[in-house]
This record gives C-alpha cells, sequence and structure tokens, in this order.
C-alpha cells in the first residue's frame, strides 16, 4: 500500500472529492433532522435541525477571527523579541 | 500480599541509578532501556487493587520524627494513573531508544519516578518530596536540547516550579499547623476552603498549567529534546490532574478557571507558528477540561477527568511523536519552515492524524468515549454555559490539532529550504514502533470501551454513561461540529496561513520582569556596590597610607614592604565581596529558596 499514491490520487481529483465531501456534509444535516432520537438534547435549540452544524461552522469562525484579532493587537510580535 | 508490592517508581529508580553501568553495546542497551519500564508496567498490571468503593492497601508507611509517611495507598484512582503513567513511559522510551546519551533517559526515568511517587503517596510530605523531584529531573529534558535557549528556557522552567513548590509546601504547612498534625494526602474540605486549601490548589494548578501560571509549559515543551518533550506533555500536568482529583475534587473555582483554559489555549494555538509550542497550548485547553471535570466533582465527572487524562496522555504523546519526528529528521518544528512533506513522511503524517483525531473526539477514536464525559457530566449538573464553551474548545481542538498541525506540515504550501527537504524522511524503526503503539491504543480506547472504563474509579456511572457514549445523538452531535468546523477551515485556511511569530503570553512579566530586576542589579545596586568598595578601599586604605607614612618616617625602609601587603590584601577583601555582591543570580535565587525551604521545616520541626 503505498500512502504517498493514494494521497496523490486523491489530490488529482480534488473536485470530486470536496463535492462528496458536501453531499457528506448535507447528508449528516437530513440525517440529523430526521432519523436522530433528539429526547436525549439538554436544551431545546438542540431540536433544531441545523443546531450542531451551525454551532460548528459558527465556533470556528469565532475561533479563527476573535484569535487572530486579538493576536494582531500587538501579542504577535517579532520572533526575536525576547532577544538581547 | 504486603511483601508483595513493589513501588513502581522504585523500579524506575533503581533502573535509572544502574544505567551508567549498563554495557554500552546497543544491543544490550536497548533490551535493558526497555525491560525497565516494562517491569514497571507489569508491577502496576499486577498490583492487587482493592475493590471499587473498598478502602485503599496501604503499603510502605515508616515513621519519620513525628511523621507517618505512606509511599504505596494503591486504590482504583491511582491505579488508573499508575497505569498510564508506566504505559507510557514504555511508549516513551521506545521512542527515546535512538538516544545515546544515557543522562537523558535517566532523567526522563527519574522524571516518571516523581510522577509515580506523587500517585502512590498518602501524605503531604511523600508527595513535596515527590513533586520537586518531578521538577529537578525534568529541567534536564531541556537542557539536553543544548541549545543556548534551552539554558535559559531551563533557568525559567525551574524558577517557576520552584515558586510553585513553595505556595505548595507552604499550604502543607499551614494545614499541618491548623489541623494539629494533619498531613494525610485526602480530599480537602473544599466547601469552606481557607487559604492553605487555597495555596496547596495554587501548587496544584501551577503544575496543571492553569492561567495565569500557564507560560512555563509552551516555553519548556517547546524547547525540550525530541524524545524529552514526549515524556514531559505526559507527566507533569496530568499528575497534578491526578493531585487535584485527590486533594481538590468540588472545588467550585475550578470550573471557571477550566473553561477559561480550555478557551485560552485554543486562542494562542490559533497564533502559534512552532508546531510544537502550539501541541503545548493544546495541552492547556484540554487540561482545562480535566480541571472542570475536577471542579464539577460529581461521580461521572471525576470519572471523564480520569479517562480523559488517561486518553491525553496517549494522544498527546502521539502527536508530539509525530511533530517530534518531523523535529528529528528535518531539524524543523515551524510551520513557515515546513510544508508539503506528505511526499516524504506518509506514515509519520497518519500516525499525526491519528493523535489530531482523537484529541479532536471523533468517534471511534479515545477523545470520543473520554471528553464527553466531562461536558456530559456539566450537562447533567445543569451547567449549561460551562458546558456549551467546552464544546465550543472542542471545535478549536480539532481546528488546529486534527486540521492546522497535519495540513500546514504535510500538506499546504511548501516553504522548506532544499536542506530540509532532502534530510525528511520516515523517522528510525524505534519512533514508527512507539507512533504505531500510541495510535493502536488510541483507536483501541476508542472502539473497545471496557479497556479504559472497568479501570475508572466510579465503576456504576461508568457503565451507565458506556451505554450513551455512542448514542445516535452524540454521534450525530459529535460529527457535525467536527465536520462544520473542518468546512470553516477549508473556507479560510488563507486566514489561518502561519505567521513567522512568536505570542506575548505570561511569561513577559518574569522575562521582562527579570530584565527589570537585572537592569536594577546592573545600574543602581552595581553603582552601591562600587562605591562601597570604593569605600572598603578608601577606609582599609587612608589609615594604612597614614599609618605607613608614620612608620616610613620612623623607620620607613624596614616597614615599607609588610604595609603594602597589608593594603593588597584589604583591597583584595574589597574585590571578593563586590564578586560576591555581583555573583550569578541563579544561584542567588536557589540559595534563596532553599533557604527559605529551610527555614519552614525547622520551624515545624520545632
Amino acid at each position: 500500500m503505498d500512502l504517498v499514491k493514494i494521497i496523490d490520487f486523491l489530490r488529482d481529483r480534488l473536485k470530486t472529492v470536496i463535492r462528496i465531501s458536501y453531499v457528506v456534509l448535507a447528508l449528516l444535516i437530513v440525517h440529523y433532522w430526521f432519523f436522530v432520537d433528539k429526547h436525549s438534547a439538554h436544551t431545546k435549540m438542540e431540536h433544531l435541525f441545523f443546531f450542531w452544524a451551525a454551532f460548528g461552522f459558527i465556533a470556528c469562525l469565532l475561533i479563527i477571527f476573535l484569535s487572530k484579532w486579538y493576536g494582531h493587537l500587538g501579542i504577535m510580535t517579532r520572533e526575536d523579541y525576547y532577544d538581547e | 500480599m504486603n511483601n508483595m508490592w513493589i513501588h513502581p517508581a522504585i523500579i524506575m529508580m533503581a533502573g535509572a541509578c544502574l544505567l551508567p553501568f549498563i554495557p554500552r553495546s546497543a544491543a544490550v542497551l536497548k533490551s535493558y532501556l526497555v525491560t525497565v519500564p516494562a517491569l514497571a508496567f507489569m508491577s502496576v498490571l499486577f498490583m492487587n487493587v482493592p475493590a471499587h468503593g473498598d478502602p485503599a492497601f496501604i503499603h510502605g508507611q515508616f515513621q519519620f520524627l513525628d511523621w507517618q509517611l505512606t509511599f504505596g495507598r494503591v486504590d482504583s484512582l491511582s491505579n488508573i494513573f499508575g497505569h498510564i503513567m508506566t504505559l507510557m513511559c514504555l511508549i516513551g522510551t521506545v521512542y527515546g531508544l535512538h538516544v545515546k546519551d544515557v543522562k537523558e533517559h535517566m532523567a526522563a526515568w527519574l522524571y516518571v519516578a516523581g510522577s509515580l511517587g506523587v500517585i502512590y503517596c498518602g501524605d503531604y510530605i511523600t508527595l513535596f518530596l515527590f513533586w520537586e523531584l518531578m521538577a529537578f529531573t525534568s529541567v534536564f529534558l531541556v537542557w539536553f536540547r543544548k541549545r543556548k535557549e534551552s539554558l535559559w528556557t531551563g533557568y525559567r522552567y525551574l524558577l517557576v516550579h520552584t515558586a510553585g513548590g513553595l505556595f505548595l509546601l507552604a499550604g502543607i504547612i499551614l494545614r499541618y499547623k491548623a489541623t494539629g498534625g494533619d498531613l494525610a494526602f485526602t480530599l480537602m474540605d473544599v466547601t469552606n476552603p481557607t487559604l492553605y486549601t487555597y495555596l496547596i490548589m495554587i501548587g496544584f494548578i501551577l503544575n496543571a498549567a492553569v492561567p495565569p501560571f500557564h507560560a512555563w509549559l509552551p516555553d519548556a515543551y517547546g524547547e525540550a529534546t525530541v524524545s524529552g518533550a514526549v515524556f514531559m506533555c505526559a507527566f507533569t500536568t496530568k499528575t497534578a490532574v491526578y493531585a487535584l482529583v485527590r486533594g481538590c475534587a468540588g472545588m467550585d473555582i475550578l470550573i471557571p478557571l477550566g473553561v477559561f483554559m480550555a478557551l485560552y489555549g485554543v486562542v494562542y494555538a490559533v497564533l502559534e507558528n512552532d508546531c510544537r509550542r502550539l501541541l503545548a497550548y493544546h495541552i492547556i485547553s484540554q487540561v482545562g477540561y480535566m480541571v472542570t471535570g475536577v471542579g464539577i466533582g460529581t461521580e461521572m465527572a471525576i470519572n471523564g477527568t480520569c479517562a480523559h487524562a488517561f486518553a491525553h496522555i496517549l494522544y498527546k504523546g502521539l502527536l508530539f511523536m509525530g511533530c517530534g519526528s518531523v523535529l528529528q529528521m528535518t531539524g524543523q518544528s515551524k510551520f513557515t519552515e515546513l510544508g508539503g512533506l506528505y511526499k516524504k513522511m506518509p506514515r509519520a503524517f497518519i500516525y499525526t492524524l491519528i493523535g489530531g483525531l482523537s484529541i479532536s473526539a471523533f468517534p471511534l477514536f479515545s477523545g470520543f468515549v473520554s471528553k464527553s464525559m466531562i461536558v456530559a457530566a456539566g450537562f447533567e449538573e445543569h451547567m449549561l454555559w460551562p458546558a456549551f464553551l467546552l464544546t465550543l474548545a472542542s471545535a478549536g481542538t480539532f481546528l488546529h490539532t486534527g486540521l492546522k498541525v497535519p495540513y500546514f506540515i504535510w500538506f499546504g504550501k511548501n516553504n522548506c529550504t532544499n536542506e530540509t527537504w532532502e534530510k525528511a524522511a520516515e523517522p528510525p524503526v524505534n519512533m514508527e514502533i512507539a507512533m504505531i503503539a500510541a495510535s493502536f491504543l488510541c483507536v483501541f480506547i476508542g472502539c473497545y470501551l471496557p479497556y479504559l472504563y472497568d479501570l475508572l474509579p466510579f465503576q456504576h456511572a461508568a457503565s451507565e454513561y458506556a451505554h450513551h457514549v455512542y448514542s445516535s445523538y452524540h454521534v450525530s452531535e459529535s460529527l457535525q461540529i467536527l465536520l462544520f468546523t473542518a468546512l470553516g477551515f477549508f473556507m479560510f485556511t488563507k486566514k489561518l496561513a502561519p505567521e513567522p511569530t512568536i505570542s506575548i503570553d505570561m511569561d513577559w512579566f518574569y522575562r521582562m520582569g527579570g530584565r527589570g530586576f537585572m537592569w536594577i542589579a546592573k545600574k543602581p545596586i552595581q553603582w552601591v556596590d562600587d562605591k562601597v568598595s570604593e569605600g572598603y578601599q578608601g577606609i582599609g586604605l587612608i589609615p594604612l597610607m597614614t599609618t605607613a607614612k608614620f612608620w616610613s618616617w620612623f623607620d620607613w625602609h624596614a616597614i615599607d614592604g609588610v604595609v603594602d601587603g597589608i593594603a593588597r590584601s584589604v583591597r583584595g577583601v574589597g574585590g571578593k565581596a563586590r564578586a560576591l555582591q555581583s555573583g550569578q543570580l541563579q544561584y542567588g535565587i536557589y540559595f534563596a529558596a532553599t533557604a527559605v525551604a529551610i527555614v519552614i521545616v525547622a520551624y515545624v520541626l520545632s
């Protein structure tokens, strides 16, 4: 099993891989909407069919943008900052 | 049964002490290096553990002065931590098998012995002893990197841990006085915390890297040797988590602290350019879950904390091994100097990815069955905010460790120089064996629940949770969070592109504070020192010269030489005093800290 060949095979067909991924994401929501037993949900809003999908996506964006904003306030600095 | 008990720390210590005498032939040395941690692991595996809920088995009790020291308290809590620590020691030693410098192995083993000593001890004196052993042996794992920065990083590491040790010691002594001689290391009265409860807690959470006492961790782990970092990432923080579970379970303040640190680590991980420092910030984030679990303090939360510590040690070790193998082979650990390596190190990529999927709590991987227990415990206690925030942090975990680390090292823009690219190759076979073992365990724990769940301290809560963990709701919830985080990552990959910077953190205060202190030491104090020295010389010399003049008047031929001699020696004393005052700072700090410790111990003894 040549790992590099497998990875290259997938990279050569990147468009198809991305399309399949979108389908998987859509199926995940549809499955949650219709088939998942939501009685173990902790709050009402979790019954919304897109709740956890939206949670993951928004969480990701929040983390990226807030952290980068914070970092560029002056927290990120040149690498030789502590050198004398 | 009593006489059958062997402390695993004794095995590690004896093994470390004998190591310099082992013949240097590669085969003998390597089999010895594997045998010792394997024996320690066996001793834990075959240890007699009381049934769940029964009182602990006590071994190795000694009377020292007025104190009863307990070296071996065996119950289900110490058992699960002893199990994972010795297992990780075995994996870590195999990973470092190619390291020729036996001193590095010795330091690592003594460090493990320190951790095991803390885990099995039953009183605060023994705890403190092993606690300090951990700090003073692990610092060598930084120093053995042998770069110029390693020396200073090591000193800073030691400085912070010395301070933490003093907090702990102060707490222990105040508690000893307040309770009239109680040294037992058991759950403190956390509902009515007093000063000593907080001091002991601060001593513990400093080692658990809870902000604001956390900056030592990325500082040291990013600078440690390749295999040293694998050890360090497992032992210090998780031993502290054990100590917190034992002493501070249910302490409310730990909930906000834990949630804060889970998010804090995520934020700094976004900014980080060095892959090992990124992983170090993620330790802070992951230990945040455990600290929250300790704070919640219910049976399920404590189970979750123990399970998560267990799983974390393996997947974090695996991640440090994966990134360490890149550093070992290419000499680089910064994203801005790496990229596109899948062509050269595809297997290392797979191992690191397994570590990344485990830490992100992907279904069928170890994090899934451990992390969720803490979050579920939060929901069960109707702590919605902590539970949702921890869920948010887990999206960040996947974002960095599951996506950013593999993507920017093995794919992404190829920033490798020709030299880096030439050097890149799969790591030595021993490193791969260790990574395969850790990868296997990460998947095994996620797929076969009884292995981990049977070790947990509260069996009833564990078996109850085992029914829910793979419910369709939980699996679907986790997959949605993770995969939609991945969607966000690939949409905004450019935004996350590494930048060649470092991030200012709490260590700024003691790094720049230290610089301020050095300035004061150099300028005003040195000025006073010079003046005083000049004064010594003046005060010493003027009367002497006057006397000399008198004697020279009397019989200057005979006396002259003698007076010059005395003057010279006085000048010499002045110079010595100056040298002593401006002597090296770090020794001064050691002496001061040691002196304080001795005074305190003497005070207790009196």
